[in-house]
């Protein structure tokens, strides 16, 4: 028996089981993300962003335009992944492949690419609302989307880590809601942090998102306050770090196997 | 039809635990040291009290649980470090519903064909299959939620055997199963363990035990009690008790030289008979003294008479 088919027929299988699911409940998935992202650009970007005018040499709303679809990406990797391995969990029918012959890099990159396969069409569905409030230039396509699949990887790495540890419904909503989005409400995604005075700036600078907001911006538009290496070596650490994280508490069976 | 020949069945052990232990993390002691032989092509019990560590074991075996200590190997593969071709032999059937109730039925069986590295046509194939064996085929399109009790019992039959496992490990397949579909299970299960499929089966009915497997492992307080072939184990039994129903009503308790007997109501007798003692001895007696009888049952099942002995015995033991 060859093992490399078996782990690609069993990944492949993850991944349209993922696949499947969110798109039998797309009302919850995909259609909420378009309907927020929809008001973003109608209340930021019109008609408060119109009295706002400029940042860093670009209107308001076209300024923003990158954060929203990245915040979009960022919650949809994320919420897929905790959503899905917790049920999974709670429903015990992790045995499925607990007794199946899948290795745990299997299983987890199979999770990761069901987060990352709905941050990205989410992702093009926000892109797509927002061709209808300004006109999107693309100033560099591969960085944008370097960028864009890096985040939702590393999202989706953070939404099975939350699911493991998981033990009730409240905790998959604990993390979206006191963490990630205060970190993504301040990670620069309606300001330059140039506005804020010196020492908010460095605090800033401890939150990852601010890193990734500020290189799909540099993607898309050509400004970001960040160096884009420095962006890209830390999404990078990160997702290596969660990977290795998420591959130890697969194989100790944290919350899985007693 | 001639008998299918057993090509595995010369001296292939299909299940073999050394000495496995298993603290759980609350501290508690739920294996102490099992030692367990299931030879291939075998259909054999492993029986014991609510809570006794039958579904601790199952779950060892199916890497569900981590041991704590001991050696598991399946057909030879040591669980360890042959891992994956060991979970290739095993089909698990556990003891609690495990699959996703909103998953539809067909997919359940598809998506664990897939994670076992089984195509996609070919999986179709297999849960056609298994679903028409176990009398699912109208249903595969329902939502697992949306079947009955029984149905979802068959469903994890079907499901457990959609990679063709060798060693099938069942944890109370017909628990709450009626008693139609429960022996059309038994035949079922008869038949795939006649083509070579090794089997392994808790239960808590006795006679299931009895009409199917051919050796028994009897696990009480996390060690194994008793280890023997069913035939062996029946033989072991001394004493029978058998109800006879008496056609006229009797106001005395009958004196039958030999035999223990007592009177349960006018018309309901029990007699004890020892193994070597023969059945025309009493009816003759009776008869001499114009007590006719209508019919006659065991007062229990057999197996389930030496069951209670020797765990009793056991729990004896255990806690002294
Ligand atoms: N996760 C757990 N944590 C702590 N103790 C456990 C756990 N699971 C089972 N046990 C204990 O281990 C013992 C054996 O349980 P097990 O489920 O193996 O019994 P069983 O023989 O299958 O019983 P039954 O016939 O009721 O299914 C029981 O005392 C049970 O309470
Ligand atoms: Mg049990």
């Amino acid at each position: 028996m060859n093992f490399w088919r078996v782990y690609r027929i069993a990944f492949q299988t993850i991944v349209t089981k993922e696949i499947l699911r969110f798109m039998r409940i797309w009302v919850q998935t995909i259609l909420p993300p378009a309907i927020t992202t929809t008001l973003y650009f109608v209340i930021f970007g019109k008609l408060i962003g119109e009295r706002i005018g400029e940042m860093e040499g670009y209107s308001y709303i076209d300024f923003i335009v990158p954060g929203l679809i990245l915040m979009a990406v960022i919650q949809n990797s994320y919420a897929n992944v905790v959503s899905s391995f917790f049920s999974t969990k709670l429903q015990h029918y992790i045995e499925e492949l607990l007794i199946a012959p899948v290795p745990n890099w299997v299983i987890l990159s199979g999770y990761v690419v069901g987060g990352v396969t709905r941050g990205t069409l989410v992702g093009v569905v926000v892109t797509i609302i927002s061709l209808f409030f300004t006109d999107l230039q693309i100033n560099s396509y591969s960085i944008t989307l370097l960028v864009f699949v890096l985040t939702s990887i590393l999202f989706a790495l953070a939404g099975f880590i939350n699911a493991v540890y998981a033990q009730s419904f409240d905790d998959i909503s604990i993390v979206p809601t006191f963490v990630l989005t205060p970190l993504t409400y301040l990670g620069g995604v309606f300001y330059s942090i140039s506005l804020l005075p010196s020492f908010w700036q460095d605090v800033s600078l401890i939150n990852p998102v601010l890193y990734m907001v500020n290189a799909f911006r540099f993607g898309i538009l050509g400004v970001s306050d960040i160096d884009l290496v420095v962006a890209l070596g830390i999404i990078l650490i990160f997702i290596v770090l969660l990977t290795l994280f998420s591959l130890s508490l697969l194989s100790r069976g944290v919350g899985i196997k007693n | 039809m001639a008998p299918l020949s057993h090509p595995t069945l010369v001296l292939v052990t299909a299940l073999s635990i050394d000495n496995l232990r298993k603290t759980y993390r609350n501290g508690f002691e739920a294996l102490k040291g099992i030692n367990l032989t299931v030879e291939a092509g075998d259909f054999y019990a492993l029986l014991g009290p609510n809570g006794a560590g039958k579904s601790t074991v199952i779950s060892v075996i199916a890497s569900l649980i981590t041991k704590s200590a001991g050696r598991v190997s399946i057909y030879g593969h040591d669980l360890d470090s042959e891992r994956e071709t060991a979970k290739r032999l095993i089909g698990l059937v556990p003891q609690e519903f495990n699959f996703n109730m909103w998953e539809p039925v067909e997919e359940i069986l598809i998506n664990q064909a897939g994670y076992y590295g089984i195509p996609r046509t070919l999986a179709y194939q297999r849960a056609e299959t298994y679903l028409k064996q176990l009398d699912l085929w109208d249903k595969r399109q329902s939502q697992a939620r949306w079947l009955s009790g029984g149905m979802k019992r068959r469903l994890m039959i079907a499901r457990a055997l959609v990679h063709q496992p060798q060693l099938l490990i069942l944890d109370e397949p017909t628990a709450g199963v009626d008693i139609e579909i429960r022996r059309s299970m038994w035949t079922f299960l008869r038949e795939i363990n006649r083509q070579g499929t090794t089997i392994i089966l808790t239960t808590h009915y006795l006679e299931e035990a009895e009409s199917l497997c051919r050796n028994i492992a009897i696990i009480d307080h996390g060690q194994i009690i008793e280890q023997t072939s069913m035939a062996k184990l029946l033989s072991q039994l001394n004493t029978e008790i058998f109800v006879l129903n008496l056609d006229q009503p009797l106001e005395v308790v009958p004196d039958v030289p030999g035999y223990t007997v007592s009177l349960q109501d006018g018309r309901t007798l029990e007699v004890e008979v020892l193994r070597e003692q023969s059945m025309n001895d009493l009816f003759s007696q009776l008869s001499q003294q114009g007590i006719s009888v209508v019919s006659m049952r065991n007062k229990q099942n057999r197996l389930e008479q030496l069951f209670i002995d020797l765990v009793d015995r056991s729990s004896g033991s255990v806690s002294s």
